[in-house]
């Protein structure tokens, strides 16, 4: 049994320690938001946040998450409204939407980390992402309005 | 205003499950030439023939059964669009659901050719019409009023001199007992108030927080999980296999060999069956299959091209298309350009790899999955597990990514051979690896182009392709021309240009092929388009002059006014690096052009891509321009950055590691310009692919003095 919190919530997982995140949060605990995209650390549909920080969940090991915290797309926000969701919603930005939980989730600790992000810090933070639709304009763009709107609200 | 009519006779009388609802629906008899519109009734009974189309129930709701796969393109959101506004409803209280495969039902399903929209606007409006008249004619009954003094207005019915409404689920009972009127009057342009506009895509929410339900998603109670070894070569055979390590991995439950039919011929796996993903792919990975995979060693690419070439010099094909005299012009040219093009083969590489769900069961067959063409799986898997048609039912999820692979009918008559075998709900998920290495590809294709150029006028065109058919599925012979020979060339060039030849040197290899976003034009587009660059320099012309003089057609001259207009075309300088490419696609004209520039390292990098189409009516401008910008996207990595490969018989690419992608930071930003006007629809996801790669080249020209006719190339190396 290997203990893990997910979104808030406690989970003791029995399954091999060895199986990646990727797995265990869809085949086992049923959240598919977070995807399966090259399981090589490649692509970046499978990012999720381990202690705060983005993961490739196809590469890390459930044994490495012992006892520590996982956030999944589903996680994020409680109503689909962090800023970056509102802004890819305002944007339009997927198109299939395969790839875009891995994409929202790398934009959300660039955002984090840095406020008012340029074009050249976006595409250094986002190069790991990929989208096969090429909606890589649209999401740069919603990283710029989300920063904006992230700063409008930090001032109210 | 358009007159349109449902005839009476085809109005059905059919039922809703919970209560009265007003169901219409079209339906194409399958062997009919024509397609016909039939309308279906609600009530009562429950059984009826044909399914409905939409749906409003008593409680006002309105369904609309989405009869296409929504793989990025936008028919989730395009297709209600359309319905809402001759239906009068708010696109917030319409429900999408998608269909399940019944072409009988629905007519084609396949979503390919770009033809969602161009393929049903004119049908959906009439009917979402029909509906909205019958609604109102049942509301000025019940009030006694004529109908001239009732309008529809958001899911109600209003009398316009007292000001008394209905909602639409009130009226759904009474309507159900109308006869469909005869004509319906169908908005202008002018009067819409949602097609045209750049509303919000409804499947965006969910694609934001991870709700939709992708192929990859589906979960069934019971459901087993599979992963499968394949040949590494072409059709190899299972000689034998040890199952020894992989049954002793936990969770592995059941390893048996399968044979998976991909049209006339069947290629072999090993099955592990465990449950979890995880536990078959680790299951596979500790299998030991020797194969038998002899014949196919001697596929190499390198020795495809040479092929294409000499075919190309030494022979003349078979014609395809044909008018004036070419060889008689070129005989007696002056000035002429003898040139060859080659285009890489290409994997579809979608985001969600391959994946479907399936349970057989002897008495019927279910299955789900990112499915691009649900009529054909219903269809194939009827065929192939002799099961009736009725009792086979085929559900479409959101599908991560389709370009073409999706239609292709291999993984789908898999997994239900393995659940047959199991007895049991099993998904098969293809790792990156099987779907890059795995085909079906883009075939790569080589051309020879010929052109005369005398005093300033082209005087002879004369094409030639060399390379795989899709066709070749149904046969290796092929005793005529690839029909698409000259696919992406525009046709007003035929009424201006005496002397055109188009011909298909056949070429026979058993790689696997299957059509790829745009098809032929993805390949042709870059030979003849770029090949109107080269006869413009020789006849000393600016490329989009050069191209006015033979595109006479009037959409073509205006798309041509407005790419020099956004652009900046004229005031450019000459070698500031702008190139161009008209293309035409699924019955859409796109024109590009590309400016290029170099950075301060002196690598060549695109600056702007401004794109202007004409697909003649359209529902979603927004939808539209994303479309464009991820052709773009996407042939920018098919011309710069990837290809398939063949060495000794195999394919030397494996994932994203070796079968780059462009990211972000590649992305040029691209200005998208939609020309107005109300000729038919055509296609939208696909016509902005093919024309980026030759202005890209010609942009590299202008800059570099560099004619780049090899796809892909090295942006870096320019």
């Amino acid at each position: 049994m290997i203990n893990i919190t997910v979104n808030g919530q406690h989970h003791e997982v029995d399954a091999d320690p060895n199986m990646p995140l990727l797995w265990v949060i869809r085949d086992i605990l049923g959240l598919t938001g977070t995807k399966y995209g090259c399981g090589a650390a490649q692509c970046g549909a499978c990012t999720i946040h381990l202690n705060g920080e983005a993961v490739r969940s196809c590469v890390t090991k459930l044994n490495r998450a012992a006892g520590q915290r996982i956030v999944t797309i589903e996680g994020l926000s409680a109503n689909n409204d962090h800023p970056l969701q509102l802004a890819w919603n305002e944007l339009n930005v997927p198109q299939c939407g395969y790839c875009q939980s891995g994409q929202i989730m790398s934009g959300a600790i660039l955002l984090r980390e840095n406020s008012n992000p340029s074009d050249q810090d976006i595409d250094d933070a986002m190069s790991g992402n990929i989208c096969r639709c090429g909606t890589y304009q649209r999401i740069r763009a919603a990283i710029h309005k989300a920063a904006a709107m992230q700063t409008e609200g930090a001032k109210l | 205003m358009e007159t349109n009519s449902i005839s009476r006779r085809n109005f059905l009388r059919v039922s809703g499950l919970a209560g009265t609802a007003l169901c219409l629906g079209f339906y194409f008899p399958a062997n009919a030439k024509k397609e016909e519109l039939i309308a279906a009734l609600a009530e009562g009974q429950s059984s009826f023939e044909f399914n409905a189309w939409m749906r409003i129930d008593t409680d006002g709701k309105v369904t609309l059964t989405d009869h296409r796969a929504e793989m990025g393109q936008g028919s989730y959101q395009s297709v209600p669009q359309i319905i809402a506004e001759e239906l009068e409803v708010d696109l917030k209280d319409i429900n999408v659901i998608f269909a399940i495969g019944d072409p009988d039902k629905y007519g084609s399903q396949i979503t390919g050719g770009s033809s969602t929209i161009r393929g049903s606007y004119k049908k959906l409006l009439n009917l979402s019409a029909t509906a909205r008249e019958m609604l109102i004619t049942a509301a000025a009954n019940k009030w006694g009023v004529p109908a001239s003094e009732c309008y529809a207005q958001s899911g109600h019915v209003i009398h316009k001199p007292s000001g008394k409404k209905f909602n639409y689920g009130e009226l759904v009972t009474d309507a159900s007992k109308l006869s469909p009127p005869k004509d319906v009057k169908l908005k202008n342009i002018s009067e819409y108030k949602l097609i045209r506009k750049p509303l919000n895509r409804l499947d965006t929410p969910m694609k934001t927080n991870g709700e939709a339900i992708f192929g990859l998603d589906k979960k069934l109670p019971g459901m087993l999980h599979a992963a499968v070894e394949r040949s590494p070569r072409l059709r190899g055979k299972i000689k034998s296999f040890d199952d020894s390590a992989a049954l002793k991995v936990p969770g592995v439950k059941k390893v048996f060999k399968i044979q998976m039919m991909v049209f006339n011929t069947t290629r072999d796996g090993v099955v592990v069956i465990a449950d979890s993903t995880w536990a078959a792919m680790q299951g596979r990975k500790a299998l030991r299959v020797e194969w038998d995979d002899s014949g196919f060693e001697h596929v190499n690419t390198i020795d495809i091209y040479k092929a294409h070439e000499e075919l190309l010099k030494k022979e003349e094909g078979i014609s395809h298309k044909k008018q004036g005299d070419t060889d008689g012009a070129l005989a007696k040219a002056t000035q002429q350009i003898d040139v060859i093009y080659q285009t890489p083969y290409q994997s579809h590489a979608a985001m969600e790899p391959l994946n479907c769900a399936a349970y057989y069961q002897p008495d019927k067959i279910e299955i789900w999955g990112p499915i691009q063409a649900p009529d054909w799986v219903l269809n194939d898997i009827s065929t192939k597990f002799k099961m009736p048609k009725d009792k086979v039912i085929v559900n479409m999820t959101f599908l991560g990514g389709g370009f073409g692979r999706k239609a292709f009918l291999d993984y789908t008559h898999e997994v239900v051979a393995i659940s047959k075998e199991i007895g049991a709900p099993v998904q098969v998920v293809w790792s990156r690896e099987d779907d890059i290495k795995q085909g079906p590809y883009r075939a790569g294709i080589s051309y020879r182009g010929q052109g005369a150029i005398e005093n300033g006028d082209i005087s002879a065109l004369k094409f030639k392709m060399a390379g795989q058919n899709i066709d070749h599925w149904n046969g290796p012979a092929r005793g005529k021309a690839n029909g698409s020979t000259s696919e992406g060339f525009l046709k007003p060039y035929y009424d201006s240009i005496k002397n055109i030849s188009f011909a298909d040197v056949p070429y026979e290899m058993p790689l696997p092929n299957m059509w790829w976003r745009s098809v032929y034009a993805s390949t042709n587009g870059f030979a003849y388009e770029s090949f109107m660059n080269e006869m413009a320099v020789l006849a000393g012309q600016d490329q989009l002059d050069f191209r006015r003089k033979y595109l006479k057609d009037e959409r073509c001259q205006r798309l041509i006014d407005r790419m020099e207009e956004v652009s900046g075309w004229k005031s450019r300088q000459k070698n500031q690096g702008y190139g161009v490419a008209i293309t035409e696609c699924f019955e859409t004209t796109v024109g590009q052009v590309v400016k290029v520039s170099r950075n301060a390292e002196g690598k060549v990098k695109i600056d702007k891509v401004w794109a202007v189409m004409d697909c003649g009516w359209y529902v979603n401008p927004d939808i539209i321009k994303a479309q464009v910008e991820g052709s773009v996207v996407m042939a920018l990595g098919a011309a710069t950055i990837h290809e398939i490969t063949f060495k000794n018989g195999l394919v030397e690419q494996n994932n994203f590691y070796d079968y780059l992608m462009p990211r972000m930071s590649d992305a040029p930003p691209v200005e998208v310009h939609i020309m107005e006007n109300t000729a038919d629809a055509g296609g939208v996801g696909e016509p902005g692919l093919p024309p980026f790669a030759p202005a890209l080249t010609d942009a590299i020209y202008d800059l570099t003095g560099k004619r780049i006719r090899k796809l892909p190339f090295n942006m870096n190396a320019v």
